[in-house]
């Protein structure tokens, strides 16, 4: 159903485009939007799951427990200190390797390419955007949360109401470029076998070896690029508003 | 003085690359029993020892590399190496770019699987591996268009370890490898075992080189006529393979 719809809105795109009128690379014009849609895809998910992640991570991170503080570093140590191919790899053929009957209910984030795509992409990311939130928190002047505690808030409310807004505000230039590396990131997970733009540009190049092919993943890239850069600022002039 | 000596062992470094006498040969090094590296980080297999064997022929000093696979004919063109002996398929796409030598032998496709629930009549509908720039992955989507299940690997040992694990139920492979593979896996059976799609595989040079094509003709007629050429297919497939 729902590949249907993804299919249609790629044959829709491809039938109005003008990508460059080179013969061998109009011909390819569907894979490069299916290639395309799967990356908006997994953009779209992992930073929204990954920020979610994020918050608990944050929240553990400042806390006053002190096994979730251990514990929350050395996630973000672990996946920020390892590249992320290393973790593709790990996690779709180590981990995934193990099959089915092993891994019991886990098997659903590795059945497929996917699946740990989205998974290790996730947690990689919600690794980076924690220690960008944090380093905002951090950088809020305690009053504030003296303040909060004062009238009554619960760390729980003082966190939600006064210190991730003003973190987010403080660290929403730093986190709009980890998006963008998220963006580029993405590419990397044609190597397990993912369909993204990556992938089916290569897949591309394999059958025209036109390096053209690559120039026109460029520009797609650039685009999506361009975009988040946009919804970025947007979101800055917004959170900005009170403060000029 | 310290930079200039420097730069002097980098450049002299240089020139040792470009050295013109010698024949370089590319193969990919990721595909057994054709070519692989062994533990000791040597080049070994049938396309090793053929390239090694049409050297000696030949009188030329060679020198093997490894290069992936997705990679092995742009640098071909920007000249990292001249010959590429890395079984691969004679196609028309691929003729475009580069020229091919007589074929070397003939190849066809297998599909494996592990089971019975898998078989040719549904095969487009069941998630299907195969290896990136191969002429297996291109008969899988002419066969059942771009957008069916299929998987592609960097490596054909990628798409076999992804069939282990259960994430795809099928792997296209050439016949040869895929034979070899289920001598050393057991639960797995051929759905197809020869598929016939006038494959031949060549040895791939730059256009234009026709001097060289030439000689590697000439050599693979004498490795033939020989017998050497015989020698080497027995001893990785107990037969000949021409």
């Amino acid at each position: 159903m729902y590949l249907d719809l993804k299919y249609r809105l790629s044959d829709a795109v491809c039938s109005v485009s003008t990508l460059p009128n080179i013969e061998s690379i109009s011909s390819y014009c569907g894979r490069y939007i299916d290639g395309f849609i799967v990356t908006i895809e997994l953009m779209l998910t992992t930073c929204l799951c990954g920020f979610i992640l994020a918050i608990g991570i944050v929240a553990a991170r400042v806390g006053k427990v002190a096994p979730l503080r251990w514990l929350a570093y050395i996630f973000s140590y672990v996946f920020r200190g390892t590249p992320l191919l290393v973790q593709l790899w790990v996690f779709y053929y180590g981990i995934g390797g193990l099959g089915a009957e092993t891994l019991g209910p886990l098997w659903v984030f590795f059945s497929s390419a996917w699946a740990v795509g989205f998974l290790v992409l996730t947690l990689n990311h919600s690794a980076y955007a924690s220690e960008i939130l944090r380093g905002g928190i951090v950088n809020i002047d305690r009053g504030n949360a003296d303040a909060a505690y004062t009238i009554g808030m619960s760390k729980i409310q003082a966190l939600r109401r006064i210190l991730l807004p003003q973190a987010l505000r403080i660290s929403w230039p730093a986190y709009g470029n980890e998006l963008v590396l998220v963006l580029k990131g993405s590419a990397l997970i044609s190597t397990i076998s993912v369909m993204d733009l990556m992938g089916q540009t290569r897949t591309i190049f394999a059958r025209n070896y036109d390096l053209n092919a690559y120039a026109v993943a460029a520009i797609l890239y650039l685009f999506l690029a361009g975009t988040i850069s946009f919804f970025i600022y947007c979101v800055e002039r917004r959170l900005n508003k009170p403060y000029r | 003085m310290k930079l200039k000596s420097l730069l002097f062992i980098a450049l002299s470094g240089i020139t040792t690359v470009v050295n013109a006498d010698k024949l370089r040969i590319a193969t990919e090094g990721a595909y057994p029993p054709f070519n692989n590296i062994d533990s000791s980080g040597e080049l070994v297999g049938f396309d090793v020892e053929i390239a090694r064997a049409l050297c000696k022929q030949m009188e030329r000093d060679c020198e093997l590399v490894a290069q992936d696979w997705d990679g092995i004919i742009p640098s071909l063109l920007n000249n990292k190496y001249d010959v590429i002996v890395a079984s691969m398929s004679i196609t028309d796409e691929r003729k475009e770019k580069i020229d091919f030598t007589d074929p070397y032998y003939s190849n066809y496709l297998s599909v494996i699987a592990s089971g019975h629930d898998v078989s040719m009549n549904n095969l487009g509908k069941k998630n299907i591996g195969a290896q990136r720039s191969t002429i297996g992955s291109q008969w899988v989507e002419d066969e059942f268009g771009s957008r069916a299940s299929i998987n592609l690997y960097d490596t054909l040992p990628a798409a076999f370890s992804d069939l282990k694990a259960g994430r795809i139920d099928a792997v296209i492979a050439d016949y040869l490898p895929a034979t070899e593979w289920l001598n050393e896996n057991e639960g797995y059976i051929f759905i197809a075992d020869k598929i016939d799609i006038g494959d031949s595989i060549g040895i791939g040079i730059r256009k234009g080189e026709d001097e060289l094509r030439s000689a590697l003709n000439k050599a693979l007629e004498g490795i033939l006529k020989k017998g050497v050429y015989e020698k080497i297919s027995q001893k990785y497939f107990s037969t000949n393979i021409y």
